[in-house]
């Protein structure tokens, strides 16, 4: 593992994804990706997304973002699927039958449509003129990649990717960090209010 | 211990300088609604001293942060505007006015819904909890400069909402009003959230100082693919939150079925805060590269304006023609956005003015219309069909006045706040040299108007059919919250009709300060 980090670490910092890598990855996370759409049973697409997640995760090792790569494996492919797990468990929705119910003929062409339409959009408006980072005024990138104050750039181990990243959560990013307390309160609140049982008795009359 | 963490907390960390004057009045609001919290967790026993409690607290909290939203307006004019948190807030004008928006709304929002909540059974101090941290949310939302601070915050006040929109949990429609919320606001959070990342991608820096400053030193024609679909997936994502065609589609149901205070908070103080977020970027940090978003608003704001008005007029439910008129609404203030930045020489009120002006006037006529609709409406919500307002003149002749006021400020009619901020969209729109949309706007006002007057010719008429009795129905007693919201509301937009200038002062300065 740690053999592994290390020489993801040392690939990153010239930013040379070896392309048959990045291009067999890539295969994977959209035949994952796909195949969420795509199945009938909702178990199945479930373990299609922890497929997508952990290929994400790799890409995140390739990028020599090995901190970013855990709390993806561990966030995304553990916490949040198995989330979707008990859910569609506990609704009883594993079966295939409650997923073809939509009973509008023209929104699945309309919707599959749309959705070509917007990635034809997002593909030509960025394939051509693709540049990463900031950009002289000719519009020539200053440089390759974008760096979080110096996430990127530094190079010794672990410790040093968590490091610059506690720091600017601490420091350039104080307040949006703090304010990220607010939407746990309403989360735990709403929980609360949705989830409680009405101690009221329900109404009877319906006019006042 | 382990000498690489003895290394790394012995490194000198600069601590960041915590502004306290400028997030005094998002921490009033917070710590409001944490105590409430804390007072329903001790007070267990006694549930009906802790809601009176909660609401003294709310009212407490909201003046004592209204009080430091006008600490900060005296920071501005002692030093000027500037950035802190490291440039994630912004303090100008626009902060405080936005500011002191969403606050009033919220107010009225709580004025309106303690005699709802009595009617309906649902008097508990986690509506009052929700509302708080909503509106602290949209306080961050007015002084973020930051694209990760805009998403928070967004995040923020868009989930408490979702849950208020399902508050009353009895009601299947209010249930479907907070799932069809839910579910779509947090598909269009994903395609802001992507669009801050190709933004980001694009310019190196999710800073909107930052982004702006790299803007001025590129050429416009080379801008890349990546910027340019940042900007539209980030006009998606806003455009959904400020209810925007073609972003409109869950705005009628959640409007709707939502609980009708809840509607007035969402209808007005959600709006301000969006749109406040809305010109930050696109008129402030984006005001270089104008000529890509500019088409865009453009589309938007014909196909609001379009959408809203004829939809509305073929309503047949009063709540339902009220979100289609707040489609409309958005339409107009995306015409002051669209001309925000347009360079003319005698741009006396640029765009960005007219459509904070417009925000404010907006604010107090939703609020109040959602008002009267909630006094009308039996318990359980319902008697909201247009037909149930039949004769209402009669009935109640004085929610049917407040209603004609309201109604009449919408579609623009002078004498009303509605007529100043129309006339100054279109004057920013004819100053800019966009005629087309100064023109699609009047033709939309007209249409418009006949939807307005549609329901008070409804309200007023006599017929061969006229119930006799009609006037003899027992009058609605208003509480006293109702009362007091109605009074401000109403009396508020005919002042902004009769005196606008020192308003429409204030709104320029908002913008003169805005940070470029």
């Amino acid at each position: 593992m740690n053999a592994l980090l290390l020489a993801a670490t040392k690939d990153v910092v010239a930013f040379h994804v070896n392309p048959v890598l990045f291009y067999a990855l890539a295969a994977i996370a959209i035949a994952g990706a796909t195949g969420v759409v795509i199945s009938r049973n909702p178990v199945h697409s479930a373990l299609f997304l922890v497929m997508t997640m952990i290929i994400i995760a790799v890409f995140f090792l390739t990028l020599s973002a090995p901190m970013v790569a855990i709390v993806q494996v561990i966030v995304y492919a553990s916490a949040i699927v198995v989330l979707f797990l008990f859910v569609i468990m506990l609704l009883g929705i594993d079966r295939h039958e409650m997923l073809a119910t939509d009973d509008r003929k023209y929104q699945r062409p309309a919707g599959a449509a749309l959705g070509l339409l917007t990635l034809g959009g997002l593909i030509a408006t960025v394939i051509g003129n693709w540049q990463l980072g900031p950009q002289t005024s000719s519009g020539r990138a200053l440089s390759a990649i974008p760096t979080l104050d110096g996430v990127a750039s530094t190079t010794a181990g672990e410790t040093d990717q968590i490091r610059p990243l506690a720091r600017t959560l601490f420091t350039q990013f104080a307040w949006q960090f703090q304010v990220t307390a607010v939407l746990l309160v309403i989360a735990v609140v709403g929980a609360v209010v949705l989830a409680r049982r009405s101690t009221r008795p329900a109404r009877t009359e319906v006019s006042a | 211990m382990n000498p690489v963490l003895f290394a790394v907390l012995n490194t000198e960390l600069e601590k960041p300088r915590i502004d306290w004057p400028i997030i005094a009045p998002v921490v009033a609001l917070f710590v409001t609604a944490l105590v409430i919290v804390l007072l329903r967790a001790i007070l267990r026993t006694q549930p009906k001293l802790v809601y009176q409690l909660s609401i003294a607290a709310a009212f407490v909290g909201l003046v004592t942060s209204g009080a430091f939203v006008g600490n900060e307006w005296r920071i501005i004019h002692r030093s000027g505007i500037f950035q802190t948190f490291s440039g994630a807030i912004a303090v100008d004008g626009m902060t405080v006015f936005v500011q002191a928006i969403v606050l009033i709304a919220t107010a009225l929002g709580v004025l309106l819904a303690l005699g709802y909540l009595r009617r309906e059974g649902l008097e508990t101090p986690e509506y009052l909890v929700l509302l708080l941290l909503s509106a602290t949310g949209m306080l961050v939302m007015a002084h973020a400069n930051d694209l990760v601070l805009v998403f928070v915050a967004l995040e923020v006040f868009s989930i408490a909402l979702y849950i208020l929109a399902a508050f009353d949990r009895r009601r299947a429609e209010s249930q479907e009003a907070g799932l069809k919320y839910f579910v779509l606001g947090a598909f269009s959070s994903a395609i802001f959230l992507y669009g801050i990342a190709l933004t980001y991608g694009a310019t190196g820096s999710t800073s909107l100082t930052e982004i702006a400053t790299q803007l001025g030193v590129v050429d416009p024609k080379a801008h890349t693919g990546l910027l340019v679909a940042g900007f539209a997936l980030l006009i998606v994502g806003l455009g959904f939150k400020v209810s925007a065609a073609p972003f409109h589609m869950w705005t009628p149901d959640v409007y709707e079925g939502s609980p009708t205070p809840v509607t007035a908070f969402m209808a007005s103080a959600t709006k301000v805060a969006a749109f406040a977020a809305f010109l930050r970027i696109f008129a402030g940090a984006f005001a270089q590269a104008s000529d890509d978003w500019r088409p865009a608003i453009y589309v938007l704001a014909v196909l609001s304006l379009l959408v809203g008005t004829i939809a509305a007029a073929i309503q047949s439910d009063v709540k339902r023609m009220l979100a289609y008129s707040s489609i409309a609404h958005a339409g107009y203030i995306l015409i002051g956005l669209q001309v925000a930045n347009a360079g003319s020489k005698r741009n006396e009120l640029p765009g960005t003015a007219a459509s904070l002006f417009y925000l404010l006037v907006y604010a107090l006529m939703a609020l109040g219309a959602f008002g009267v609709v909630q006094s009308i409406n039996h318990r359980g919500e319902t008697n909201h069909a247009i037909t149930d307002y039949k004769q209402l003149s009669k009935r109640q002749p004085l929610l049917a006045a407040l209603l004609t006021l309201f109604l009449l400020a919408q579609a623009g009619v002078p004498f009303t706040g509605g007529f100043i901020a129309k006339l100054s969209i279109f004057r920013s729109a004819v100053d800019a040299g966009q005629y087309q949309l100064a023109i699609a706007g009047m033709l939309a006002a007209v249409i418009g108007a006949f939807v307005y007057l549609r329901l008070v010719v409804t309200m007023y008429a006599t017929g061969q059919d006229d119930d006799p009795d009609a006037a003899n129905e027992p009058r609605i007693k208003l509480d006293v919250g109702s009362r007091i919201a109605l009074t401000i509301t109403a009396s508020a937009i005919i002042v902004l009709g009769v005196l606008p200038n020192w308003f429409l002062d204030i709104a320029h300065q908002a913008t003169q300060l805005l940070t470029r």
